[in-house]
């Protein structure tokens, strides 16, 4: 049986982390895999931590990434990246996007946010940075970011071929975004 | 044309466990359903709303409303689904108990989420407890397809047996999605309503026939489970047999594919004959369950069997892949790349431009606080406000705040109110003002209205003035209500404006008598701006004092190296100008003209 690929999604509420996950589920099946996703609802999405897990494979059973298993950990938002590295397997890799958003506990000053880059850097966490806000600006739309971290995770998912994906943003963005989503694709598969 | 991907695979569907429950009651016929929103339960009745007209769904006042309704419902011939949170299912437990006694006239499926781990919660009850404490059918299914076929199944054991069925899931199950095989639907008719007392009344002469009723209806659910689709045996390894249900059963073929298993999807009654067979084919048995050790106890009692499993995986919180491998592989783990980083938390917090940041904020500047209740606005215990100290459940804050002054005398009562939201109000907090009225109480009662059942994702209610399917419908008047319940003093706020909610305090804590505030303000998830707005801040007014940041408002951070705000433009919410109202120095403004 082919090994199950285990992807982690994660950033903080209203980040889009849902969507990209559709579009990671939806293109997975499309590629003729099993897949199944976990999510949590409720209060952790006023924003709190938001984490994804997806997996695809023959057939898969577990909806949870164990601990030490996950192909990729995509992130929104760098610490949020930093806190499921623990996941990554050690063949793994860390792909964050390099924004900060600040959680309530640093902007009241009760603790401090970490040097990220650093952190990564002095444990040798494999990692791929993404300067997301800037390529977000270049295309001129903010709420892309989800595609271009999709386009990042693209290279590391063979398995999924290029026209897959297309049709699976295709299906959840509208079609007036559709243009600005796939050069959002392009561009962070280029990276 | 946008392709879906339902059409270029027809006959499936990727579906969360609730989306499939709700497709699985659609498949099957059902007419109506009547439910309170709860995580994490709550997507099955806005996948109803959404998807599936043919069943006439709609929002109560709370759980115990949902189930009655249901029940007249089933009477008079309907299938019915009531959907709930764990704790839900304690609200509704009055009827719930006794529907069992009184059965199903058109096939009744009681949904009950729970939520091992607490995700959002106040406790992780395991409802099998409760399923088996009212003597109904619990099923317990594994993935998104088995949620939509034991949705059906259960409608056949309810008219079969003439039984209540508890399909009971846990948040994996609610929130995973897997891909379902799905199939048309099959028009049930109404059987309509026939008097008949003998079963519809439960006096205790026609309560103790029933309560024979069931006793025999057990037994003959037992041996129907004996070969029933939803339970079976995987024999492997034959050195080890794995009992176990729900998500759990994925977790063991996960980390032990080779395993025997018995996976149970009836677990109220148990097979037993079934679980025999199965203990006879293996050496020793192990237990792996989600929540309470149910299987467990109930098993090793019957047989007197050895084997255990809630000793290796505990009781508490969620299992997962990692505890699974660990209880059942005498604490094997996968090797481990990375310890876990010690990083600073991200809780939940108020949205920005939420109302109930300016009723928690002025509570916090005037050192006071308040009983809490069950919302977003729970999050007022959180700093910088602090100002929400004690929640027991739906409703509660009043009780409570009624409770303390009866235990402390109103000249030694802390500064505290009563605050609910309008939606936790109608849903149990109105018996709790009509007894602070009676009982001579004297606090302060917020409710704190916007219109919205907002934590659980933003449903309507009967003040939204809309219904579940987004129809106008009548919208309750709180104002008049509280009125009507003899309390004297009610006053209107809005929340933003930060003197008036002050000074709303402020009278109502020196006033001698029972008073009621209701803060109203929409929701954000109310409504779209006209036009983006965000604050803007002027570095040579600023005198670097952080009120603005002491708001605990997400879009507000500090920049320590220059010593001033910085405003997130993605996250400032147009229609909101705390931050402009408490800086000291006009060093913040904002231009709110034609934003709503």
């Amino acid at each position: 049986m082919s090994k199950v690929k285990n992807i982690i999604i994660c950033g903080t509420g209203g980040q889009g982390i849902l969507m990209a996950s559709e579009v990671l589920c939806s293109a997975a099946w499309r590629s003729g895999f099993d897949v199944k996703k976990s999510e949590v609802h409720g209060m952790a999405q006023r924003g709190g931590s938001v984490s994804s897990h997806v997996r695809f494979g023959e057939k898969v059973y577990s909806v949870l990434v164990e601990k030490g298993a996950a192909d990729v950990v995509l992130s929104l938002e760098k610490m949020e990246g930093l806190r499921w590295a623990s996941h990554l397997s050690p063949e793994g890799k860390l792909i964050t996007c390099d924004l900060t958003i600040e959680p309530m506990t640093v902007n009241t000053g009760s603790a401090v946010y970490p040097d990220v880059e650093s952190i990564i850097e002095e444990n040798g966490v494999p990692n791929l940075m993404i300067p997301v806000m800037e390529i977000a600006k270049e295309l001129g739309n903010l709420r892309v970011m989800n595609i271009i971290l999709l386009g990042a995770a693209a290279k590391y998912l063979p398995e999924i071929s290029e026209k897959n994906w297309f049709e699976a943003i295709e299906e959840r963005v509208p079609p007036k975004a559709l243009e600005v989503n796939l050069a959002a694709f392009r561009r962070g598969r280029a990276l | 044309m946008r392709k879906r991907l339902n059409e270029v695979d027809s006959g499936k569907l990727f579906l969360s466990g609730n989306e499939a429950i709700a497709r699985g009651a659609w498949e099957h016929g059902v007419h109506f359903s009547s439910s309170y929103p709860g995580t994490p339960s709550t997507e099955i009745m806005e996948t109803i709303g959404k998807e599936y007209p043919e069943i006439d769904a709609q929002w109560a006042p709370n759980e115990k409303v949902g189930m009655e309704v249901i029940a007249g419902a089933s009477f008079g011939g309907a299938r019915v689904l009531s959907t709930m949170k764990h704790v839900g299912l304690n609200v509704a437990a009055d009827p719930f108990f006794t529907l069992s006694y009184i059965g199903a006239t058109g096939g009744i499926v009681i949904v009950s989420a729970d939520d091992p781990g607490v995700h959002s919660s106040q406790n992780e009850q395991d409802n099998r407890l409760m399923g088996r404490a009212a003597k109904v059918v619990i099923l317990e299914p594994s993935d998104s397809q088995e949620a939509k076929d034991f949705t059906g199944i259960a409608y056949e054991i309810s008219e079969m047996f003439d039984t209540p069925v508890l399909l009971r899931v846990t948040t994996r199950i609610c929130h995973s999605k897997s891909i379902v095989q799905v199939g048309p639907r099959v028009n049930v008719p109404v059987k309509g309503y026939t008097k008949d007392i003998a079963k519809r009344v439960p006096i205790p002469a026609n309560a103790r026939k029933m309560h024979s009723r069931i006793v025999a209806r057990l037994k003959a659910l037992e041996e129907w489970g004996y070969d029933s689709p939803l339970n079976r045996i995987e024999m492997g390894d034959r050195s080890i047999g794995i009992i176990t249900s729900g998500i759990s059963y994925q977790y063991v073929k996960e980390v032990y594919p080779e395993a025997s298993v018995l996976k149970l999807g009836l677990t109220n009654p148990l097979p037993w004959k079934l679980v025999k067979e199965f203990i006879d084919q293996v050496d020793g048995v192990m237990f792996v369950e989600e929540g309470e050790p149910y299987l467990e106890e109930r098993i090793r009692s019957q047989f007197l069997v050895d084997g255990t499993g809630s000793e290796y995986m505990s009781v508490e919180g969620e299992l997962n892949p990692e505890l699974v491998r660990k209880g059942i592989k005498g604490g094997e783990k996968l090797p481990l790349t990375f310890e876990d980083f010690a990083l600073p938390g991200r809780p939940p917090t108020l949205c920005a431009g939420c109302p109930h940041r300016g009723a928690f904020h002025t509570l916090s500047k005037m050192r006071a606080s308040s009983t809490g209740d069950i919302g977003c606005y729970t999050l007022g215990l959180m700093p910088p406000y602090n100002a929400l100290e004690t929640v027991v459940c739906m409703g509660a804050s009043i009780g409570v705040l009624a409770g303390i002054e009866k235990a402390v005398g109103r000249e030694n009562m802390p500064k505290l109110v009563g605050a609910i939201g309008e939606s936790t109000f109608v849903h149990s907090g109105i018996t709790g003002l009509i007894d602070m009225v009676y009982n001579g109480n004297t606090g302060t009662v917020m409710i704190m209205d916007n219109s919205l059942t907002a934590m659980t994702g933003g449903q309507e209610n009967p003040t939204t003035g809309k219904n579940l399917r987004g129809e106008p419908a009548p919208a309750l008047d709180l104002e008049k209500l509280v009125l009507a319940c003899g309390v004297k003093h009610v006053r209107v706020v809005d929340p933003h404006d930060l003197p008036e909610m002050k000074r709303a305090f402020q009278e109502e804590f020196d006033r001698e008598e029972l008073s009621v505030i209701i803060t109203k303000r929409p929701c954000i998830m109310q409504y779209k701006p006209k036009r983006k707005t965000i604050a803007v801040h002027d570095p040579d007014k600023c005198v670097h004092c952080k009120m603005c940041v002491k708001l605990g408002c997400p879009a507000i951070s500090w920049d320590e190296e220059k010593k001033i705000p910085i405003i997130s433009e993605i996250l400032c919410w147009p229609n909101c100008n705390l931050c402009v109202q408490v800086c000291p120095k006009d060093a913040l403004s904002k231009d709110l003209e034609g934003v709503v």
